[in-house]
Parts: structure tokens; C-alpha cells; sequence
């Protein structure tokens, strides 16, 4: 062990004092090369100081917001071997602490090698989540490890900044992670071997190269090498299933309409105002859920389920909402049963319910499945347009847009108005596209005059 | 407009070789050149330079006084061509550049010829795009990497023009000077003014210090000296200029000691040195930290300024192809997000004087300043069989070893052909070498890499042959 200082780096400019900013690190804490330790101020700009050696923190050189000469010394650096104050006789502190090898768990973690697993295998199943086991940590004790007795230091000591080895040994140590300055060798001269980086590394010695790049955006154009198998299983292959039967067997057509939602947005911050405390917050979901149940009922054959095998359409009295929600484990659509049944504050409630079942494991199967028309939105991610999928074996979908403010010619002038996009989709076999036309335009005059919501 | 990830200034050993690893990496990369690519060692360095002096030797051979005669051979008066051994000289040039090109074409390196000029550390405007001064384009870069090179210092008193010449006209001769005047006794000098006297021009070779060669020790170039003697080359050391005339072909010398004196010459060769390139092409305009003339480059080779790098003569010294090459492989792994760092422990220095001489690492005189007790083992190639079959066998190999656990610290030799031990030389350094190592290695007989194995044998106080 041994103790290194890192000094005040020259900014440049000629510039003889700095200001302390920031330290990214403390006392006690293992850092690694390359890790940015503190971030110093100059009058031109602000400057990060990456550590040069992997090490544990033993003192901070100032406290933030001190000015501090270039050259005085930053920080002290607890670090494998020989340090670079070796000579001034100073590593006395280090002999208290038994610490770990500079590796820990938390760096593992870090670097991506936890995996988050276990998809619920069916959709209807409880869906738990649950993290595989954390990593083996076996790399984290301060494990003895028997060292080959270091050579006799003789005239050498203290010149060590520069470690002996070959050219192959030290481009393996640079992509490694590693400070060879660390690194005991065992070579005739002192050398460090290839043998030699094989037993540090497996002593924990180094981390992976997950600092690499920190900050250095010629990281970005890094070619990279190497292929991850990802399993397609559970609640992904379903997904997978059911994406691949709608778009293999439904001719889709997509038809997308902009909506003036304006005075629905007024309307729905009115009743917020006026009931939101009572009955919930709305928001645009619950009223366009409404203006399609009203809707269906001109357009039956948009609440259908078509079985081509039997060929037959199906058609529903009840509307059974499918309302697509993203879940960690993937996308699910849970079903808002007996849509035209309830009030808008009903929807909103029985939404946010199945949005919160899907997302905690929770929702029962037939809430899961049963749906006759879906309804798709990703709110404010909703985009301008997008290409919904069929939820097969039903025979449309409404997808929605995002509300933007723009400038729309109204009676002659141009005024700002709340817009938003509906896309839609429908199985063209089944649906013609007057019919399917005539049906958004429906709902869009529901959203647009948003009394005729509440009108039976 | 265009735009790319990188931009190299420099189509010479930096630039390319960069361009080449950037490419390979899958970037997209730009380079620069204003004439052909492969720089001042393809064009009008290293490679002309030395198919001149193997030219000047085997023609100084055959001559009157030549070697060949002292191994019975006689020939008559050999007479010299000089445009067919330009074109011969310009037929590797040729070779050699058009392999770059077809090189870069192969890594999909787009190369623009024209003058680049550096706005900001990402844009470079290129004019007299393939020589048509209407022709300019801006390109936009991520990463900008300065390979700029270096060119022919020039002398305040003697600037270039008129019978004063750089090496890049002495390379090029079109037709052979009576008599020539080389100022700067150092490498360049030293390689073309004995070429020069091999082909017959009476050489003076005229330099401010008292030795030649003055960065290594006396021992090491005194071989060289005294055949500067015998090629009747003559050598005016402590001697300062004081001013020229390039029209008439006068000089006005101050030696040491004495009254100056004006000389007379066809030509006057000025070799003081290079200067790099690093305030031209609108770099100044990046305002970069600097090492005196030179750009300062961190371990990777990068500059002051984020995502601008510098690689090559421009970063200092040693100006040579071998370490610009190095330092761009370096840059582009960096620029590529691989961890690689400049760090040799040994650069190798050639010099094709008569005989040849090669430095690696560390000098008798700076281990012993550096690392205190050394050993130090000379074998003379008068000891060394091959030596003696080419008539060559005035010079040594010399080691420098550490006393206490006899790593290598340094190499040189002096003799003939003695610039291809210089692989074996580095590569003891960098792998950490004892002199064990060495004198355990088996060397073929008879080689004059026998010498290296004896030198080291030597240094263990195991001499075989001396």
C-alpha cells in the first residue's frame, strides 16, 4: 500500500489559482481511473479532475469553494504498491485500515451485470417481478490472496512510476482498466508479466473497463463487437404472438383525422375544477372513451371480433373498452368492461384501477382479455400520427395523438387552437373505409361539441 | 458544406496511418493532403534520401579509390546518369505514394488535395481544391487531427532560394554541383553530403558546435568522422555563419578561434534542422497549448482543445516517421474509444551516415546520470566476421545496462548496416531485457548481430571474442 497525491492540475492560461467547486467523492470512497474526483474553477470555465490511478480516498486536499494554488496537493490516494510520496516516509495512515480490494458489488452493479428478470410466463398470470440474484460478489472481499514475494525493491524503489513491462502486457492493462503501478511483478527485473495481470485480475485487482469513456465523447464513435442473445419468452413472446396473427392476418388501414379539442379541454378543466376534488380528475381519456361509445352506437360494426376461420363477425351490444397501458414487463391491454354503462368519471376511475392492476401484477384474467374495441394512447408521447395494430381478433382501433397548440384558420382568422390527432386503424376486410371514416368523423364531432357528450 | 467524424490535416506517416485506423474503425474519416499523400518521408525524406545514398554508394564503389578495388575488382571509369537515377529514385517514390493512395482508397478514407485552413477546432475550409484556385470546400468535423508535419528550417542570414537549397531540392539533384556547402552537421546534412561527395562534388560541411552529430557521444560518431576524412569531405566545426550571399554562393564564416573567412560553393546546402508546421494552415487561430514550436499532446495525443488532436512532427521531438506513426495509431484507438496511450519506453534513431549509426534508448552518459551505476560494453565489428566480409569493420555495438539487475537501458552500434539491428535493439527494451537475455539468445553466424550478443556478453564480464 501506498499513498498517492494528486496535485492541482495546470489549467493553463497561466492560471495560478483556482477555485474549488465540487468533489465527487469523499473520504473512504474507492475510485477508480479515470473517475472524475472534483470540478474546479477557473474565471474562463469549469474543469473536471479525473483520478490517474485506482486507490480509496484518504483526505480531501480543501473544501469546497476554497481557492487553491496549482501544484498543492488535491487529494490523498490510498493505492495498491508503491504510491508516489513513497519516499517522504508518509504511509503510516495507511497501515490502520484493512481495506477491500479496490473492486466492490456496487461497481458490478454499476457496470450492468444485474439482471432484471422473470416475466410473468403468461399474461394473465400475476405478473411478478422479481430481480434475479444479485451478482456473485466474490470479487468484492478483501480476500488474502497469496502474492509472489515482490522482488528486492534495491536501487529501484522509488522509480517505479514507469512499470516494467512488455508493450502486449501494458495495451492489455490499458483495456483492462488497470494501473500497472499497482501491479506486483515477478519478472527477472521486476517485470510484470502476463501471469502476473492474470492473478491481480483474478484477485479483484481491477474493474471492469466500465469507466471507459467517462466523458470523452470519442467514446461515441466506438465500433463495438459482440452480439446479446435476448430470449423471447412470457409476457414478450405473447406479445410477440399477438402482433405478428393481427398483422398477418388483418389488412389494416389507417385513417387519421385531427380533432379541435379546445372547448372539450375547457370543458374537462371546468368539471375538474368543479368535481375533480369529488370524483377525480379527468382527462381526455374518459371523455374520447364516451364519444366512442356513443359513436358505436351508429357503427355496431366497429365493436366487433371477426373469426375468419368460421367466417363469421361477431358483433357486441356491450362495449368492452381495451385499453392498451405499458407495463415493465411489456405492453398489456387491460379491459374496461361495459364501457357504455358508465359515466366519465366512472371510466376514469375503472382506467387508472386497470392501469394500476396491469402494472403491479394484480389484474385477473378477465380483466385481461374479452375487449371488443381498443382504445391506444401514449399521452404526451403521443406523437403526431402513428400506425396502430389490431388487437386481434377485433376489427379496429383507436389510437390518439398528442394535443398540440396551433394556429387554425377559424372562420376566417387564424387563431390558436388545442389540436390532436386520432389514427385509427381497421381490418379493411370487414370495414370499408366510408364506414370507418364516417365513424371518426363521429366521434370527432362528439369531441369537438363536447355538450352532445352528455346528451342520451 | 460536408461533414464527417474525423478530419486529418496531412497525408504524411501521422496522417495517414491515422486515417487508415480510423477507417478501418468504421468512422467516417477526411483527410487532407496538399500534394500527394505519404508526406515528407515518401516524397522528399527518408525514402528518396536513402535510394540517394545507396545510388551515391554503389557508384563511389566502382569509382577510383572505391572499396571494390581493395576486393580486386577493376572497372573502368564508372560515369553517372544523373535524370535516370532521379527517375529511378522517383520510381519508389511513385511506388511507395500510390500504395498509400491505393491504401486509403481501400480503407474508404475520402482524401481532398488542396490547402487546408483550420477556422475553428471543427471546421477546415480546403481551397485550390486539385489545384484549381476557384475549387473550396468546407468540411465539418468531430474530430479534427493535426498532422501537419514539419519543413526545412531556414537560416534568418541564408534564406532558400537561388544556390541555397534545402534537403527537398538536394534530393532532386538536376545536375551535380562542382562543389557544395552543407550547413548543420546533423543527421540530414551528414546523409546528403556524403552521398554528394561519393558522386563526386567536393563537399564542406561547415557546424556551429564542436562535433559532429552533437547529440551522441564522441565514440559512437567518430567512425563517421574519419570517413568524412577519407571521402575528402571538408569539416569546419565551431565555425558560425555569419552571412551568405545565395546569388553569388558566399558565406562568411567565424570559426572558434582566428579570423573569418568567406568560402565559395555551387550550392550551399542549409540542414539545421526542421521546423514543425504548427502555426500555419489557420492552427494559430485554435490558440492551443504549446511546447515552444511544437503543439503539446497528453499521452493519447490530445491537444488543449476537446476532440482536436495532434499527432507527428508537429507534437516535438523526435521528428521521425516511426514515432509519427505510432502516436497515430494511438490517436485513432482514442478517437475509436479503445484505451491506448503513447508510451514507448525506447523511439529508435537511425542515421544513414557512412558507416550507419543507430541510438536506442538511453546513452552511456544519461543512465549514468539517471540511473547511477551502469554497465557499459562495447564489441568492435573488427571482431565480427560478417563485418570483415563487407569490408566494413570500423564501428561497434555498445549496451547499457543497469549494474544491479542488468536490464537494458540503451543500445547503439555504429557500422555497416547497422540500421536493421534496431528492431532487435527496441524490442530488448520494451520487453525488459536483462543482458541475460540477450547473451542466452542463440544469433546466427555469420551476422553482424553477433556483435549485439557479444556486447552484452561483454557487459556480464563474459567476453568470447574481445
Amino acid at each position: 500500500m501506498g499513498v498517492y497525491v494528486i496535485k492541482m492540475p495546470d489549467i493553463g492560461e497561466g492560471i495560478a489559482e483556482v477555485e474549488l467547486v465540487e468533489w465527487h467523492v469523499k473520504e473512504g470512497d474507492s475510485v477508480v481511473e479515470d473517475q472524475v474526483l472534483a470540478d474546479v474553477m477557473t474565471e474562463k470555465a469549469t474543469v473536471q479532475v479525473p483520478s490517474p490511478v485506482h486507490g480509496k480516498v484518504l483526505a480531501l486536499g480543501g473544501r469546497v469553494g476554497e481557492i487553491m494554488s496549482v501544484g498543492s496537493a488535491l487529494i490523498r490516494l490510498e493505492v495498491e504498491g508503491p504510491g508516489n510520496v513513497a519516499d517522504e516516509g508518509d504511509v503510516a495512515p495507511a497501515e490502520s485500515s484493512g481495506m477491500p480490494a479496490t473492486s466492490s458489488a456496487a461497481d458490478n452493479d454499476a457496470s450492468g451485470a444485474s439482471v432484471k428478470a422473470a416475466q410473468p410466463e403468461d399474461a394473465s398470470s400475476k405478473a411478478s417481478q422479481e430481480s434475479a440474484s444479485p451478482v456473485s460478489s466474490a470479487t468484492s472481499g478483501g480476500v488474502e490472496v497469496s502474492v509472489p514475494p515482490a522482488r528486492s525493491q534495491a536501487s529501484s524503489t522509488g522509480r517505479r512510476s514507469r512499470p516494467l513491462a512488455s508493450p502486449a502486457v501494458r495495451r492489455r492493462a490499458l483495456e483492462e482498466g488497470l494501473d500497472l503501478r499497482a501491479v506486483p511483478g515477478t519478472g527477472p527485473v521486476g517485470q510484470i508479466t502476463h501471469e502476473d495481470l492474470d492473478r491481480w485480475l483474478q484477485q479483484g485487482g481491477a474493474l471492469p473497463a466500465a469507466t471507459a469513456g467517462t466523458g470523452q465523447s470519442g467514446m461515441l464513435l466506438a465500433r463495438r463487437e459482440g452480439v446479446e442473445e435476448i430470449p423471447v419468452i412470457g409476457l414478450r413472446r405473447r406479445i410477440a404472438q399477438k402482433m405478428q396473427e393481427s398483422k398477418r392476418h388483418i389488412p389494416h388501414f389507417t385513417y387519421v383525422e385531427e380533432i379541435d379539442v379546445t372547448e372539450l379541454d375547457t370543458r374537462r378543466q371546468k368539471l375538474n375544477a368543479r368535481w375533480g376534488e369529488e370524483r377525480g380528475k379527468l382527462t381526455i381519456l374518459p371523455l374520447l372513451a364516451r364519444a366512442m361509445v356513443l359513436a358505436l352506437r351508429e357503427f355496431p360494426q366497429m365493436n366487433a371480433r371477426y373469426d375468419d376461420d368460421k367466417g363469421v363477425v361477431l358483433r357486441y351490444a356491450p362495449v368492452h373498452l381495451g385499453v392498451a397501458a405499458q407495463t415493465d414487463a411489456g405492453l398489456m391491454v387491460p379491459v374496461l368492461r361495459h364501457a357504455e354503462s358508465q359515466d366519465i368519471w366512472g371510466v376514469a376511475r375503472e382506467v387508472r384501477r386497470l392501469a394500476e392492476a396491469v402494472r403491479n401484477g394484480s389484474a385477473q384474467r378477465d380483466e385481461l382479455s374479452g375487449s371488443t374495441i381498443t382504445l391506444t394512447s401514449l399521452g404526451a408521447l403521443g406523437g403526431i400520427v402513428n400506425t396502430p395494430v389490431i388487437n386481434y381478433p377485433e376489427v379496429a382501433i383507436v389510437g390518439v395523438n398528442r394535443v398540440v397548440e396551433r394556429p387554425v384558420v377559424l372562420n376566417g382568422a387564424v387563431v390558436v387552437r388545442k389540436m390532436m390527432n386520432l389514427s385509427s386503424s381497421f381490418d379493411h376486410r370487414v370495414v370499408d373505409g366510408m364506414h370507418a371514416a364516417e365513424f371518426i368523423q363521429s366521434i370527432r364531432a362528439y369531441l369537438e361539441c363536447p355538450s352532445m357528450l352528455f346528451v342520451e | 458544406m460536408q461533414s464527417t467524424n474525423v478530419l486529418i490535416l496531412g497525408g504524411g506517416p501521422a496522417g495517414y496511418v491515422a486515417a487508415l485506423r480510423t477507417a478501418q474503425a468504421g468512422i467516417a474519416t477526411v483527410l487532407v493532403e496538399r500534394e500527394r499523400p505519404g508526406g515528407t518521408c515518401l516524397n522528399i525524406g527518408c525514402i528518396p534520401s536513402k535510394a540517394l545514398i545507396h545510388a551515391a554508394d554503389e557508384f563511389h564503389r566502382l569509382g577510383a579509390g572505391g572499396q571494390a578495388a581493395r576486393l580486386g575488382i577493376v572497372a573502368s571509369q564508372p560515369t553517372l546518369d544523373l535524370p535516370r537515377m532521379n527517375e529511378w529514385k522517383q520510381g519508389i517514390v511513385g511506388q511507395l505514394t500510390t500504395g498509400v493512395q491505393a491504401l486509403l482508397k481501400r480503407a474508404g478514407v475520402r482524401v481532398i488535395t488542396g490547402d487546408a485552413v483550420v477556422l475553428d477546432g471543427k471546421t477546415v475550409e480546403v481551397r485550390n481544391i486539385d489545384g484549381d484556385a476557384g475549387q473550396s470546400q468546407r468540411v465539418i468535423c468531430q474530430h479534427l487531427v493535426l498532422a501537419s508535419g514539419s519543413a526545412p528550417a531556414e537560416l534568418p542570414m541564408l534564406r532558400f532560394g537561388g544556390r541555397v537549397i534545402s534537403s527537398t531540392e538536394a534530393l532532386v539533384p538536376q545536375s551535380l554541383p562542382d562543389s557544395l556547402v552543407v550547413v548543420g552537421a546533423g543527421y540530414i546534412g551528414l546523409e546528403l553530403g556524403m552521398a554528394y561527395a561519393k558522386l563526386g562534388t567536393r563537399v564542406t560541411v561547415v557546424e556551429a558546435q564542436e562535433r559532429i552529430l552533437p547529440a551522441w557521444d564522441t565514440a559512437l560518431t567518430r567512425p563517421v568522422q574519419r570517413r568524412l576524412q577519407a571521402l575528402n569531405i571538408e569539416l569546419l566545426l565551431n565555425t558560425r555563419l555569419l552571412e551568405g550571399d545565395a546569388e553569388a554562393g558566399t558565406l562568411v564564416l567565424q570559426p572558434a578561434e582566428g579570423e573569418s573567412r568567406q568560402i565559395q560553393a555551387d550550392q550551399i546546402l542549409v540542414a539545421v534542422g526542421r521546423r514543425p508546421r504548427s502555426a500555419e494552415s489557420g492552427i494559430d487561430r485554435l490558440m492551443l497549448d504549446t511546447d515552444g514550436p511544437f503543439i503539446r499532446v497528453d499521452e493519447q495525443c490530445r491537444t488543449s482543445m476537446r476532440n482536436v488532436w495532434a499527432i507527428g512532427d508537429v507534437t516535438g521531438e523526435p521528428m521521425l516517421a516511426h514515432r509519427a506513426m505510432a502516436q497515430a495509431e494511438v490517436a485513432a484507438a482514442a478517437i475509436a474509444g479503445q484505451r491506448r496511450r503513447f508510451e514507448p519506453q525506447a523511439i529508435p534513431a537511425v542515421c544513414y551516415t557512412d558507416p550507419e549509426v543507430v541510438v536506442v534508448g538511453m546513452l552511456p552518459e544519461a543512465a549514468q546520470a539517471q540511473v547511477g551505476d551502469v554497465l557499459v560494453a562495447s564489441f568492435p565489428f573488427a571482431g565480427n566476421g560478417r563485418a570483415l566480409t563487407l569490408d566494413a569493420a570500423d564501428g561497434f555495438v555498445r549496451v547499457v545496462a543497469r549494474r544491479d539487475d542488468h536490464r537494458i537501458l540503451g543500445w547503439q552500434a555504429v557500422g555497416p548496416n547497422v540500421s536493421e539491428l534496431a528492431a532487435a535493439f527496441t524490442q530488448s527494451i520494451e520487453m525488459c531485457a536483462r543482458l541475460e537475455d540477450v547473451a542466452g539468445t542463440i544469433h546466427a553466424h555469420p551476422t553482424l548481430s553477433e556483435a549485439v550478443q557479444e556486447a552484452a556478453l561483454k557487459a556480464m564480464g563474459q567476453g568470447l571474442h574481445a
